[in-house]
């Protein structure tokens, strides 16, 4: 087996026994990115010196004897909207092509702190807008499992990275399902946290009520692992929880008997593929089959996430977007007539179609006259949708669901139709909206392509979401699997 | 002619000169050199968060409760979206309908008579930072941006419609400016901009209760501009009418060069802000145990103060309230009457010579070079009958261009009273033979010409006779 495509705390144990080094791990993940990165284009900017100084450095450690820690000399990849000190960090757009951060997200000094080894930063839709990755505003990112397929989006260079051997581990950030999607349509484990268990210090605000960061992993040991290193309070985030956060290491246990787990029909019903229903319903035969309890739910107000997604998001953006303006930092338009000028002809130029269609969309319902229709009603709804939440964990501990309504769609799909595109999110918007955990695992084929099972639960139950995904992964074998490069 | 009713309402921005800025900890100080007083929070770079300075809230619930407002127990800050390059998110981070503070008043005092003005709110906000051109910001080839100020704290205070004339406006900022410098949380230099004014301005048939048509002033940097941008802006209104026009809803400018307000933007070109709830700050909860804390730390207030001096120390009205219409001279009077127990005759230096040489040299109270201990030691050696009256005068400006103590000085200059009969004799005696006219126009009842021989003995004492013996003699001399 390739070192590329082992976990982290296979190599973590390799490591200790030394039968590897740090090095060696970094030089075979950098090795295998060399091979199939041409194909692929998962990252924006690799950092490979950086690597390997921290392999070498971990590998000192452990032939000093000093105990490392489990991520030590992990090769991780880092998603490109979140900030890296010193090394560049675009959100996938030409309106901050050559910013270079003087400070690291809170997320990058927890991982740095673990001796994690960054591999570099991975591609998105501009400013993690979008569906596919096919927004990003330098180059598509392509799907390791069928190259004219999407890896998802908006974390699709992170998913695609991971699936590909270009990383063990990544780090994602999920707004409307920008880690869960593309996590299932590349056939890896992917989880975005409580809404404030991860600092969002650092990570280049799309939509701040919505945005989570999360990793992606190849299994759900790893995923824990990933968890421990940068769940917890931070003081520069006013919005992150100070709720204690457990070693997640302990939930990893073979054992769901007595599960209570909801299926809400909502979910099962709307425009899904029958090959993904088969898997879906195969998946909770095995999780009965292992002593869960499932039964039908409903969620009232589920068919209404998608339009008050679309309000509230866009209208965060286009004030968090407020400030690309060629003052300061990134792409300035050459030879504006005067300030105004500077700030259109900049922001015209700077944006791409999408993130211009969503500022737009936000500016307008933020407008005098607009605000108490629009976006005030979406805050309501958005309050019954979490009660409809509320509501259903009162009886179950978690709620299932396909990650998405079909596997991973090919280029230019649904570029046209951005409906259409944004319809590929609406199993898993409805978590950000509620603020509560969603953890998206691989859970069949359809075609060659994976298909990804969403599990939700109250706030800050991580640990029983990977409890119930570990069982799954114990009975199964989909996170073996690899695609071929 | 119809008669007009004046109705202002003011809109007062004030610096808090906490340590550091109101969401990062970026250092508040003035006059840095550019961009030197930055960080990415207050920079406004992608990937940064805001976190609320505690010490802003607890200072505008200080100010809030000098002001008589009602604490909020629910408060958030909203975004306030416009563009403009000295604004490095394109949004302000401010508070709209959920402010920390509702529903105070200040009382001023008009002819006598006591006024509460209302205050209709006061929330928190960040600055902005300021733009440097070459020139006129409308020839300016480009402009640079300094963003030392953009983050530090404001409180915004925003009075009811109760003013009815520019004088009253004036008076109002006064009593506020001294109020708040009472609590101690900002300088309140209008020249700095510590302290900002906008006014709301309109006019009325004398007897209607419907408003005018209000326009908005800004740009005015002193107390003297706002009675006079206010004035003029009143007269301008007037004449509009009285022409049978109307008044338009628009923003003007206060141009103090020419005296008048020019149209700025109207009503149409106003910013739609887009105010929505800041989603990177959670709402705040204000206990009440830390308002009634904070309240603890309130001090008191010129109004109280001066009820106090009256009372205590049986000072006139008028002379309690120049002394505490600012905290630092009321300090200053205390701590002299610490060495000193006189009110009167402290209070009577403090407001004729001591203010005098401080309104001739520019210097605050803070500033005097007499400290209220030195002063004080003048005061004993007058009393001690070391020095005359008029001496004392020219001891104390010699106290206050040197800093030296007035024992001292006395010392250095030779300017202790002569008190000894015998050496006075001899000059009275001088003094009686080479002015026979005056002798007997004083033997025949005349008293001024007492004076006038008193004085040419203190002109060959350089004043330093002591004035009672020198008249007892000149009696005794010339009567006896």
């Amino acid at each position: 087996m390739s070192l590329y495509y082992l976990t982290a705390h296979e190599l973590h144990d390799l490591l200790l026994k030394k039968e590897i080094s740090a090095v060696e791990v970094n030089e075979a993940v950098f090795n295998r990115i060399e091979s199939v990165e041409d194909g692929v284009k998962a990252y924006l900017t690799l950092t490979r010196d950086q690597a390997m100084r921290t392999a070498q450095s971990v590998d000192d450690m452990i032939n000093a004897g000093r105990p490392i820690p489990p991520l030590a000399g992990i090769p991780v990849a880092i998603k490109d909207n979140i900030c890296t000190e010193g090394v560049r960090t675009t959100a996938a757009s030409k309106i901050i092509y050559n910013f270079i951060p003087p400070y690291d997200a809170t997320v990058v000094k927890k991982l740095a702190g673990q001796h994690i080894a960054m591999t570099g930063k991975t591609n998105l839709d501009e400013f993690a807008m979008g569906s596919s990755t096919e927004n990003s505003g330098f180059f598509a990112t392509h799907n390791p499992w069928n190259r004219d397929c999407v890896p998802g989006g908006s974390s699709g260079g992170s998913a695609a990275a991971v699936a590909a051997g270009e990383a063990i581990c990544a780090i994602g950030s999920d707004t409307g399902g920008s880690i869960r999607q593309p996590a299932a349509f590349c056939g890896v484990v992917g989880i975005k946290p409580t809404y404030g268990a991860v600092s969002r210090y650092g990570l280049i605000a799309f939509a701040s009520s919505l945005d989570q960061i999360g990793p992606f992993t190849r299994d759900v040991t790893d995923c824990a692992l990933m968890l421990n290193a940068i769940c917890g309070h931070d003081p520069l985030d006013a919005t992150s929880s100070t709720y204690e956060v457990q070693d997640f290491r302990r939930c990893l246990v073979n054992d769901i008997k007595g599960l209570k787990i909801g299926v809400p029909r909502e979910y099962m019903s709307e425009g899904i593929d029958a090959e993904v229903r088969q898997v879906i319903e195969k998946t909770m035969s095995l999780l009965e089959m292992n002593g869960a309890r499932i039964e039908e739910t409903s969620l009232p107000h589920l068919g209404y996430s998608l339009p008050v997604y679309y309000l509230i998001a866009p209208a965060e953006a286009s004030s968090n977007l407020a400030r690309y303006d060629g003052v300061r930092y990134g792409f300035r338009s050459e030879g504006a007539q005067d300030v105004v000028d500077m700030f259109m002809k900049t922001r015209s130029q700077g944006f791409g179609a999408e993130v211009k269609r969503r500022i737009m969309l936000g500016t307008y319902v933020l407008s005098a006259g607009y605000y108490d229709a629009y976006y005030l009603k979406a805050l309501k709804v958005r309050t019954l949708i979490k009660e409809d939440f509320n509501k259903a964990f009162e009886k179950f501990d978690i709620l299932l669901s396909p990650t998405t309504p079909s596997p991973a769609f090919r280029f230019g799909e649904k570029t046209g139709d951005p409906l259409k595109m944004y319809l590929s999110d609406v199993f898993t918007i409805a978590v950000n909206l509620a603020g509560i955990p969603g953890l998206s695992i691989p859970c069949g084929f359809v075609n060659g392509l994976p298909v990804g099972l969403q599990l939700m639960g109250r706030p800050f139950s991580e640990g029983k979401l990977l409890q119930a995904a570990y069982t799954f992964e114990q009975n199964t074998d989909h996170h073996k699997k690899h695609p071929e490069l | 002619m119809t008669q007009y009713e004046t109705v202002i309402g003011l809109e007062v921005h004030l610096e808090l000169k906490t340590n550091s800025k109101i969401f990062c900890s970026s250092s508040t100080s003035f006059g840095g050199k550019p961009n030197t007083h930055v960080c990415p929070v207050c920079l406004g770079l992608p990937g940064v968060l805001p976190v609320v300075n505690k010490k802003v809230v607890e200072d505008a619930i200080l100010v809030a409760l000098a002001l008589n407002c009602r604490i909020a127990e629910f408060s958030k800050f909203d975004r306030k979206n416009y563009y403009y390059p000295d604004m490095p998110k394109n949004y302000q981070i401010s508070q709209y309908d959920l402010p920390i503070a509702l529903d105070g008043r200040l009382e001023i005092e008009l002819d006598g008579k006591l006024k509460k003005i209302g205050i209709t709110r006061l929330h928190m906000e960040e600055d902005t930072g300021k733009l440097v051109h070459q020139g006129t910001i409308t020839t300016t080839p480009f402009s640079l941006v300094d963003y030392n100020r953009a983050g530090v704290p404001l409180l915004e205070i925003v009075s009811e419609p109760d003013l009815r004339s520019p004088e009253e406006a004036r008076i109002y900022l006064e009593k506020l400016k001294s109020v708040i410098q009472y609590t101690g949380v900002s300088d309140c230099r209008m020249e700095e901009g510590s302290l900002r004014c906008d006014a709301n301005v309109s006019v009325r048939q004398l007897g209607k209760e419907e408003f005018g048509t209000k326009a908005e002033i800004k740009n005015m940097n002193s107390f003297r501009s706002l009675q006079k941008a206010l004035t003029y802006e009143v007269s301008r209104q007037i004449e509009v009418l009285e022409e049978g026009g109307r008044i338009v809803q628009e923003t003007r400018t206060w141009d103090e060069g020419q005296g008048i307000t020019l149209p700025l933007r109207s009503k149409e070109q106003a910013h739609d802000y887009r105010y929505f709830p800041e989603p990177d700050l959670v709402p705040m909860i204000i206990e009440r145990e830390w308002v009634e804390s904070v309240r603890n730390r309130l001090p008191e207030l010129p109004d109280a103060r001066r009820e106090r001096y009256v009372r205590n120390y049986s000072l006139p009205d008028y002379d309690a309230g120049v002394l505490t219409s600012t905290k630092e001279m009321a300090d200053y009077f205390e701590a002299c009457l610490d060495a000193y127990p006189s009110p009167k005759t402290v209070s009577n230096w403090i407001m004729g010579d001591l203010s005098r040489l401080l309104n001739a040299n520019n210097l605050e109270i803070n500033d005097c070079p007499v400290s209220p201990v030195n002063l004080a030691s003048l005061f004993k050696i007058l009393d001690e009958g070391t020095i005359s009256g008029k001496i004392a005068k020219v001891v104390f400006e010699e106290m206050f261009a040197t800093g030296k103590d007035a024992g001292t000085i006395v010392k250095e200059k030779r300017l202790v009273q002569i008190s000894d009969e015998g050496s006075l004799s001899a000059i009275v005696e001088e003094v009686i033979a080479g002015n026979p006219k005056s002798v007997s126009d004083y033997r025949s009842g005349k008293d001024k010409a007492l004076g006038f021989l008193v004085g040419q003995v203190m002109k060959a004492t350089k004043g330093k006779a002591n004035p009672e013996l020198v008249n007892k003699l000149f009696k005794e001399k010339i009567l006896d």
